[in-house]
């Protein structure tokens, strides 16, 4: 295995031992596990985790890059809302560049659209607070670990009766969509690196059923280098015993009940929807949330008019087989060439934690990927 | 957005709303501490930070671990920390 990157690590001598201990307990097995989490996407790109942990273990992306699993259509009813006279329309600073089937956010604003970064939905409803004659439209997106900070803004916007805010809701919840990949005849996997940011939110109960029906292992991992790999260690080491759990690895920052008060926040404004579409998903049942209707008056959906519309993606992206995990991001036909950071045609290469930006970045010199061009590992076709 | 970055609780600056002044890095901004207040809030607590919110409480060596890190992130944490410094909760 490679070291080139290691010594970065928190401990790296600790890291060298676990890498040693999971080639040693996985004795070339080849196990595919998926890292439900953009976050750790990142870092296993931008630290070459692959490259530390024997070539027979494969970590395979999956959906949690929020940006990422958007589908064209919401983005196009963002463009609407944010071209309507007198909106000032919020939005993170990664939603910016997302393409539309008619430019992104940002050609809107070219275009004299009043669209504005934030950086929490705190400061867009300050903006409503200091533009009482204006509309003021917060783009929420995000799983689990923003939406409870868009229930308390929109608790505090009901408290305050300010009536020019409103939230454009594409908050989604991280469950149905690993029951969607586990149902999916398209990929076998192993076990799963489960999402620390979210757990910190939902905690550890929601995910039992991946262990007691599918009899996978998870474990909730933190976001640094030495715990994706000393994750993958509880996975391996809970394959080899014969055990499917859920475990934490993560707990200095997940408890096992989660928070109570984000969830109760978001319980008090938000409901689930029967079904919303996921870029490369599909449709998936109570997958995500929208406002309740006590607080219709401030659900943009409601109160501008939305095409509402679904819209197919550029027939050259591979985004959906990306966020399914069923291929990598160097295996799409325009990677690198058509579809680059500067020139996303897909969500998958806009977002930081998109998997295609994140190995554009940093991946594309790793043996890990050398490897799997070169098909000596049957990447793939293991299992 | 995946990104948690630790602050440190200088004051709570207005207690009906759950208003906190932190520290990140140098960097004083406000925040709201309403989703980890049941874990109980005081100055000099450190907090983990998504979107102007506090989501959870750290200790102190887990603070300073996780600012080490962040700081070999490159572009995407002073992305982040450029977008916190813009924040007026």
């Amino acid at each position: 295995m490679s070291m080139k990157y290691v010594d970065e690590y928190r401990d790296p001598e600790l890291a060298k031992r676990i890498a040693a201990d999971i080639d040693r307990l996985s004795a070339g097995r080849s196990l595919k596990l998926m890292e439900v989490c953009g976050g750790h996407t990142h870092t296993i790109y931008k630290h070459g985790v692959e490259d530390v942990l024997p070539p027979n273990i494969d970590l395979v992306h999956g959906p949690g890059c929020p940006v990422c699993v958007l589908p064209m259509g919401r983005i196009d009813d963002a463009l609407a809302i944010a071209r309507t006279d007198g909106v000032i329309f919020t939005t993170f600073g990664d939603m910016m560049r997302v393409p539309g089937s008619h430019g992104s956010l940002l050609d809107a604003k070219a275009d004299g659209a009043d669209v504005r970064f934030v950086y929490s939905p705190l400061d867009a409803l300050k903006l409503a607070r200091q533009h009482p004659d204006q509309q003021v439209v917060f783009f929420a997106i995000g799983f689990e670990t923003t939406a409870p900070s868009t229930a308390v803004t929109l608790l505090r916007a009901r408290a305050e009766g300010i009536k020019n805010f409103s939230v454009f809701c594409n908050h989604v919840t991280i469950i149905p969509a690993i029951k969607a990949i586990l149902d999916s005849p398209d990929l076998r996997l192993d076990g799963f690196v489960g999402p620390g940011h979210v757990s910190m939110v939902i905690g550890m109960r929601p995910y039992n059923f991946i262990a007691r029906d599918h009899r996978k292992p998870v474990v909730i991992a933190g976001f640094e280098p030495l715990d994706i790999i000393q994750s993958v260690h509880m996975i391996v080491k809970q394959i080899e015993d014969g055990r499917a759990e859920v475990e934490n690895q993560y707990s200095r920052v997940v408890r096992p009940d989660g928070n109570t008060k984000s969830l109760e926040a978001m319980a008090a404004t938000m409901e689930l929807r029967p079904f919303f579409e996921w870029r490369g998903l599909g449709f998936i049942t109570h997958s995500a949330l929208k406002l309740r209707s006590d607080f219709a008056d401030w659900d943009a959906e409601l109160r501008f008019e939305v095409p509402g519309l679904r819209v197919a993606d550029p027939k050259a992206c591979q985004c959906g087989e990306v966020l399914k995990g069923v291929i990598k991001p160097w295996e799409c036909k325009v990677f690198g060439t058509a579809c680059t950071p500067e020139t996303p045609i897909g969500t998958c290469m806009v977002s930081p934690e998109g998997a295609c930006a994140a190995y554009f970045s940093y991946g594309r010199f790793s043996m890990a990927s050398e490897r799997s061009r070169l098909n000596i590992l049957p990447a793939g076709k293991a299992s | 957005m995946c990104l948690g970055i630790p602050g440190q609780i200088i004051d709570i600056v207005d207690d009906a709303n759950s208003i906190a002044k932190v520290n990140v890095s140098g960097v004083k901004r406000n925040v709201s501490v309403a989703l980890v207040r049941p874990e109980g809030i005081a100055p000099g607590d450190w907090v983990l930070i998504h979107v102007g919110f506090a989501m959870s409480k750290i200790d102190e060596a887990e603070a300073h671990e996780t600012m080490k890190t962040l700081n070999t992130m490159g572009e995407v944490y002073t992305d982040e920390l450029a977008m916190f410094q813009s924040t007026q909760i």
